[in-house]
């Protein structure tokens, strides 16, 4: 803040407080002109107004919170003054992760006594669970998966940060998968699913295919192609039509449209001949997808959790689909 | 009475009666919105699968209806009917007035048709878009026009203390109105806000404070100041009392706002200065509740038999109670509790049922014989039963809203042994039920009051001129 908003900022803070004072203190002495308890001699359509002195546990009080409010003040400081405390909720300046991180060592280094709210928490919660995550870290997420302890922590974890869009169940909604069953997009390993959580997904390449498939009429006998994969039954005609199309699609979804997964690809194509719709198995939502394409994301979440953290909730989410 | 020797005065009371009348309808209007919304948070289906009665859309509806709509109406009819009865002097500028009652039912009308639309600035108590926006500041000035200019007119050299109050609501809502609502539009009914970040979130909560402290509280306590003593008729118990506390509150209050937006990204500065004024503010704010209550002093004994000065000192009750709490729920560490849960939520109705509401209805109680050339209401025993109805579900709002309030506060910083959080947030939605329930009964009771008070009106400017005799000529 520049010298002048500084001194504006105090100027009116400051000036308020003493202006209450000093009111307070005008209105303590008997300025009207007429006795106490009188009345003040003017009356507007029947009132009268009496002029009676300021209830003094009132005035007190009154008193009491403007000396406190320049205490708070000195302590926790005003426009570019930081008060004698020195306190500060965050690092105002910080803009990112790293920088934070980097500016808390500093802090440490100098021993200053200065470390900013946010950090203090930080490192208390860090020194307090961090332990008990390391542990947990140690361990292979196959055993904790088995560890009912374990499970807890990470299903709070989940509960937390992952059912926003999975759901407080996993069962996962439009958009979102199913965490709960064996159909993966990415892959159920504890390897993978670890591996999905750290670093995220961002489905490579569910593009608007309309134009390519040459307008509505492609759309909608691939759709039929598509629908038919999972046993439905369809009008022949445009099943057929849209097989020939189908090519476009096997890159991804594979030939037989058994999705990426099953042809070892990492691109995160469904497989199309299951009955599990990710955005949705009715005519409409299939035509949908193919004209206008998908683009699902899932965030990564190292640098928000942590790497231990989400090995728990990895454990957490490889138990779901064990029998 | 004394108010016999000013009829000579031919007082504008026309445009008293139309602000008079809406303010009952648009009570009912505004309060019957919020029933159903806070029917929609336990049985959500009741939007019925239409965008225009989803929550997100009624819910402004509901805030503006019930403090432009109701509130802001009210004020008009008081304000006008306060300034011509304390300043002997008819209305300044004739026409000018009833422009002001056609031109701010036209913004209501505007408000209740584009919010369910879906046109919404996005800022809380100013979501109306910048054309509505325009209308609202057109009308405000020519209401100044004619408030400031009955002042001019007035016969005494005083100002009564009613009208320091109204004055400076209608000053500083003018301001307030004027900043926040300061946009680029980009379309007829779209416009995004001139002001960047922090900075937008702070001009919001100032004018969204201030829309509490100027429109909410100094307005009313323009109200307050004349009906209070008119209805007890008592003198006021302090004049200086009113003048410390009056220039003490204007001058804090414009300071809280930041209290709203403690722990996040506004600097810790202006979050210690909102939170310090908040605190100090809790003093002046007690100097209205004790200058109106201690006006009753040697007339208590009217409480029993008068159910519209019961309206009037309960709501004082309710204004002290909430300028209590609110100081409290500023203070930083109280704030971590208490903000984003119910508790907020009660607070903000304890001041708007209990306090706003219920000096309004005795303000209106008070002003339909007179303004219908009638002794009395149509029935004092309505009166009463609509005083026990309203209370009761005031009552049932704050309390289930403080339970549920702290419940959800102390569920949400649960913290497990790992340092997991104890509670996912469905949890804590789902323990919250039973008492969205008890507040909705307690809005069903509102309304029910609303509906009486309406009845009661209609059938007293329906009777027969004069035909209604004062209680003790009856």
């Amino acid at each position: 803040m520049s010298t002048f908003w500084n001194i504006w900022v105090w100027v009116l803070s400051i000036g308020t407080l003493v202006g209450c004072f000093l009111l307070l203190r005008m209105c303590l002495k008997n300025f009207a002109g007429v006795e106490e308890g009188e009345s003040m001699g003017h009356t507007f359509d029947g009132i009268e107004e009496l002029n009676n002195p300021l209830p003094k546990w009132w005035s007190t009080f009154f008193l009491l919170t403007i000396i406190w409010a320049f205490g708070y003040i000195a302590l926790y400081g005003l426009g570019n003054w930081t008060g004698l405390l020195g306190w500060k909720s965050s690092n105002q300046g910080i803009l990112n992760i790293a920088e934070s991180k980097a500016q808390t060592v500093e802090y440490l280094k100098k021993d200053s006594g200065v470390l900013v709210q946010y950090d203090r928490e930080m490192e208390q919660a860090d020194a307090k669970y961090g332990p008990i995550f390391d542990a947990y870290a140690a361990r292979s997420i196959e055993d904790l998966a088995t560890d009912a302890e374990a499970l807890k922590v990470g299903q709070r974890l989940y509960l937390q940060n992952c059912s926003q869009c999975h759901g407080s169940d996993a069962r996962g909604t439009t958009g979102f998968p199913n965490l709960t069953d064996k159909d993966w997009l990415y892959g159920g390993t504890p390897e993978k699913i670890k591996e999905t959580l750290l670093y995220g997904r961002k489905a490579v390449g569910m593009m608007p295919w309309a134009t390519v498939l040459g307008g509505e009429e492609g759309v909608k006998e691939v759709a039929a192609y598509v629908i038919s994969l999972s046993g439905r039954s369809v009008n022949a005609d445009l099943a057929k039509a849209g097989k020939a199309k189908f090519g476009l699609c096997a890159g991804c979804h594979g030939p037989d449209g058994q999705g990426s997964l099953a042809l070892g690809l990492p691109m995160g194509a469904p497989n199309l001949s299951d009955n599990t719709w990710l955005y949705g198995g009715s005519q409409r939502a299939i035509e949908e997808s193919i004209r206008n394409g998908r683009a699902g994301v899932m965030p990564a979440w190292k640098a928000i959790l942590g790497e231990e953290k989400v090995h728990v909730v990895s454990a957490y989410i490889y138990s779901l689909s064990q029998d | 009475m004394t108010q016999s020797n000013t009829s000579a005065v031919d007082y504008n009371f026309d445009v008293v009666r139309q602000f008079t009348v809406m303010t009952v309808i648009w009570g009912i209007v505004g309060t019957s919105v919020g029933v159903l919304i806070a029917a929609q948070l336990i049985w959500p289906a009741l939007n019925f699968d239409t965008p225009w009665l989803t929550y997100s859309r009624l819910r402004p509806l509901h805030t503006n209806a019930v403090i432009f709509a109701f509130g802001t109406s009210a004020l008009f009819a008081t304000s006008y009917y306060v300034v011509q009865r304390t300043c002997q002097a008819r209305l300044f500028g004739g026409k000018l007035a009833s422009f002001t009652f056609w031109g701010w039912q036209a913004v209501i009308v505007a408000a209740v048709i584009s919010l369910p639309l879906g046109y919404n600035s996005t800022k809380e108590y100013a979501e109306l878009e910048w054309p509505i926006d325009i209308a609202i500041t057109i009308v405000w000035i020519c209401y100044a026009i004619v408030f400031f200019g009955t002042i001019v007119k007035r016969k005494s050299s005083h100002i009564y203390v009613a009208n320091w109050f109204f004055g400076g609501f209608i000053l500083t809502v003018a301001m307030l109105h004027l900043v926040n609502s300061m946009v680029i539009p980009v379309s007829a009914m779209k416009s995004y806000s001139i002001y960047p970040g922090a900075i937008d979130a702070m001009i919001q909560w100032w004018y969204g404070h201030n829309a509490v402290g100027f429109l909410l509280t100094a307005g009313f306590l323009g109200i307050m100041y004349y009906f209070v003593p008119k209805q007890a008729e008592r003198p006021v118990y302090s004049y200086r009392l009113s003048i410390v506390h009056f220039w003490a509150l204007i001058s804090l209050y414009i300071w809280a706002g930041p209290h709203h937006l403690h722990y996040t990204a506004l600097p810790d500065w202006a979050q210690s200065v909102g939170m310090v004024m908040s605190m100090v503010l809790f003093l002046p704010s007690w100097g209205g509740m004790i200058n109106g209550i201690m006006t009753l002093s040697g007339a208590w004994h009217k409480l029993r038999s008068d159910p519209i000065l019961r309206f009037l000192i309960v709501s004082l009750s309710f204004y002290g109670m909430s300028t209590f709490e609110g100081p409290m729920m500023a203070i930083k560490s109280v704030n971590a509790l208490s903000h984003y849960t119910d508790w907020t939520v009660g607070h903000v109705h304890s001041g708007a049922l209990g306090w706003v509401a219920m000096v309004t209805i005795g303000a209106v109680y008070h002003l339909i014989p007179i303004l219908f050339n009638q002794g009395r209401m149509y029935s004092i025993r309505l009166i009463n039963i609509h005083f026990w109805i309203h209370t009761t579900g005031i009552v049932l709002y704050i309390v289930a809203m403080w339970i549920s309030g702290v419940m959800q506060g102390l569920m949400w910083r649960a913290v497990n042994t790992d340092g997991t959080l104890t509670y996912s947030f469905v949890e804590s939605l789902t323990a919250s039920y039973p008492f969205y329930f008890i507040r909705f009964l307690g809005g069903v009771l509102i309304v029910s009051g609303f509906l009486l008070m309406a009845y009661n009106m209609f059938k007293t400017i329906g009777a027969k001129d004069g035909s209604l005799k004062p209680a003790e000529e009856a």
